[in-house]
């Protein structure tokens, strides 16, 4: 494959202030992002958060209200989709079924007026890409669903698309399969140096094989950026619930001074943590911290403590999840890794215990 | 399949009842069968093999009214299911292709009307029609009914092939750069063929069998078959007319059989 060394300055696809309103009902509320070349860049959200809207808008299907797309400096939006030079994954695939594997991967080199012989040759390296070489001449519904899925990655990449659009190519395979695929996918992408633009509500998906996502909810962008960062440091409550599993407690911020917030929650807890911009004195917001930087301990520690009983504990295979009420307060969870039991002990139900915060992992967030 | 306890075949009385189904649906079908190779001019006293009423409808007195009538039906059988079926995709393909559109559940009763309405009806009108746009009856105006009442029969099969068509499958091909010609020719049309093979070889039955319409539109001395017959059974049941009847009935075996290995040889598999 031909590959351009990869600028992380170009940008692959601009969307600006782009809105999607179908009738009353506004699916995009004027979003802005840029794609870089070469990323594998994930869109995601709950359903009906505009992801979906939004790749069918750079794919084409969708008109744009408002706003312009951008590919590679070229306004695309208001050109057809067999006008622009991006290619789609569809979520059930849309292998042409009265074709053999061999006749849709070569589908649209023939449509861009190659030669047939150049179509098959095209074909067969594409097969050979995806490990399919053996089905080359089978029909689609002679294919499982895992070989079905790489024809259509093998006939979206054919025509060397400047973008590969991905709409949640994965949801419809099992558990097991899914995960190798997250793998291939990935791979795939590198090998190619074509940018990706999928789509998922799956957060594990994104954060596995994205180098940047958009976090999207209510046709609204929420946060943009690499997984970790997304994760350790969510903008606002939605990211923070939406992405992995979190502690959200409200809090009432009662000081702030070097930079540090003194805050309280229900029960009387008290406890300080880093000054948010925008979150002033007498401010009722919510406070996230992440079930694995919390530890448990008999006696109070040097870090933010917090009184509390043990209520459940519950074997999740890598980790034990401690269910603790904190005094008079609200519900929190630990994780404890499995492979720490020996340093950090698990505390049977119904013990005294103290809730320790490590370092930075409580963020207050806006809502 | 479904076997063993809910197989319908344990219920009481589904072999009789099969039987007397079967009985009723063929015994007439194979007593004209029989009785056109009988060596007699009786239509009802046995007298022995013979093939003489067969080299009658060819050789015959009446030859040459049956040659022309079975011309016509043919010729206006294959314009008419040709002519209907193509109206009936680019119908269907509008229908539910266009998405939802105001007035599109009046168009689909439109189109499937003349189906519930009473043959004699249509028949009627499309006689008070002809007459008052002042159309001489004759080949023409039989042709025209056929398209226009053959419409709705290629229609149906057609639609319900089209609804299990996804619309992604057109996306993929534009997506792949295919013009919205290339997306119907090489995707759409493929996939809608078993559809429009059946549209057609139900058009081109229901127009060889018309008989009421076809009465009504006619001009004088155009006949087609099933008038043709009609007029000779008029003056008696002579067993030429159960040759014809089998072989018409060869030639619908003959089109079922199409019908059906169309329908089995899918071309996804």
């Amino acid at each position: 494959m031909e590959k351009s060394a990869p600028d992380t300055a170009t940008i692959a696809v601009d969307v600006r202030d782009a809105v999607k309103r179908y009738g009353d009902f506004t699916a995009l509320k004027r979003i802005s992002l840029s794609i870089r070349d070469n990323e594998f860049f994930t869109l995601l959200g709950p359903s009906g958060c505009g992801k979906t809207t939004l790749l069918r808008m750079i794919a084409g299907f969708e008109d744009v209200t408002e706003g312009e797309i951008f590919l590679f400096g070229d306004e695309i939006d208001t050109l057809p989709p067999n006008k622009r030079p991006v290619n789609t994954v569809f979520q059930n695939y849309a292998l042409f079924p009265h074709m053999t594997v061999t006749d849709n991967v070569g589908f649209g080199l023939e449509m861009l007026g190659r030669t047939k012989a150049e179509a098959r040759r095209r074909a067969g390296e594409m097969l050979e890409l995806v490990r399919l070489s053996q089905f080359a001449g089978r029909k689609p519904a002679q294919l499982s669903g895992g070989q079905q899925q790489r024809v259509a990655l093998a006939r979206a990449l054919a025509p060397q698309p400047k973008v590969l659009l991905l709409d949640e190519p994965l949801s419809a395979l099992d558990l097991k399969l899914r995960q190798t695929m997250r793998y291939e996918l990935k791979e795939l992408q590198r090998e190619t140096g074509i940018t990706f633009i999928f789509v998922t509500h799956d957060q594990e998906e994104a954060l596995t094989m994205s180098d940047r996502v958009a976090v999207m909810s209510s046709g609204e962008l929420q946060q943009l950026g690499e997984a970790r960062e997304i994760y350790e440091t969510p903008h606002n409550v939605f990211v923070a619930d939406f992405i992995g599993e979190t502690n959200l407690l409200e809090v009432s911020v009662d000081q702030i001074a070097q930079g540090r917030a003194t805050c309280h929650l229900g029960g009387g807890h008290e406890l300080t943590c880093d000054a948010v911009e925008g979150i002033g004195v007498g401010a009722h917001v919510h406070l996230s911290v992440r079930p694995e930087r919390l530890f448990l301990s008999e006696a109070p520690t040097e870090a933010e403590s917090l009184p509390g009983r043990v209520r459940d504990n519950i074997f999740v295979g890598t980790d034990i999840q401690t269910i603790v009420d904190l005094n008079e307060g609200p519900r929190m969870t630990v994780r404890t890794s499995n492979s720490a039991r020996g340093a950090r002990r698990v505390f049977e139900a119904g013990s005294a215990v103290y809730v320790n915060m490590e370092q930075g992992a409580a963020r207050l967030l806006v809502d | 399949m479904a076997r063993g306890k809910y197989d319908i075949r344990r219920y009481p009385g589904f072999l009789p009842m099969t039987v007397l189904c079967l009985t009723l649906l063929y015994a007439p079908l194979i007593v004209v069968t029989i009785y056109s190779f009988n060596d007699s001019s009786s239509i009802t006293n046995w007298e022995g093999m013979s093939t003489r009423w067969y080299v009658d409808v060819f050789v015959g007195v009446e030859s040459d009214k049956f040659k022309s009538a079975a011309w016509n039906s043919f010729t206006i059988a294959m314009i008419a299911a040709t002519v209907s079926t193509t109206i009936a995709t680019l119908a269907a393909t509008g229908m539910i292709r266009a998405g939802r559109f105001r007035l599109r559940t009046l168009s689909f009763g439109l189109i499937s009307l003349p189906l519930m309405v009473p043959e004699i009806v249509t028949a009627v009108a499309t006689l008070i029609f002809f007459n008052s746009i002042g159309f001489v009856r004759g080949y023409t105006t039989i042709l025209l009914a056929h398209i226009a009442f053959c419409i709705p029969f290629a229609y149906m099969p057609i639609a319900a092939r089209m609804q299990g068509i996804e619309d992604s499958y057109e996306q993929a091909a534009l997506d792949l750069y295919a013009s919205k010609f290339q997306a119907f020719t090489r995707i759409l049309l493929p996939l809608m063929a078993p559809g429009i093979i059946s549209g057609f070889l139900l058009a081109f039955i229901i127009s060889l069998d018309d008989f009421i319409i076809t009465n009504f539109v006619k001009g004088a001395g155009v006949e087609t078959l099933p008038t043709a017959i009609f007029g000779s059974v008029k003056q008696g049941i002579k067993p030429n007319i159960m040759a014809i009847s089998t072989m018409l009935l060869a030639i619908s075996i003959v089109m079922v059989t199409i019908s059906y290995l169309v329908s089995k040889s899918d071309n996804t598999k």
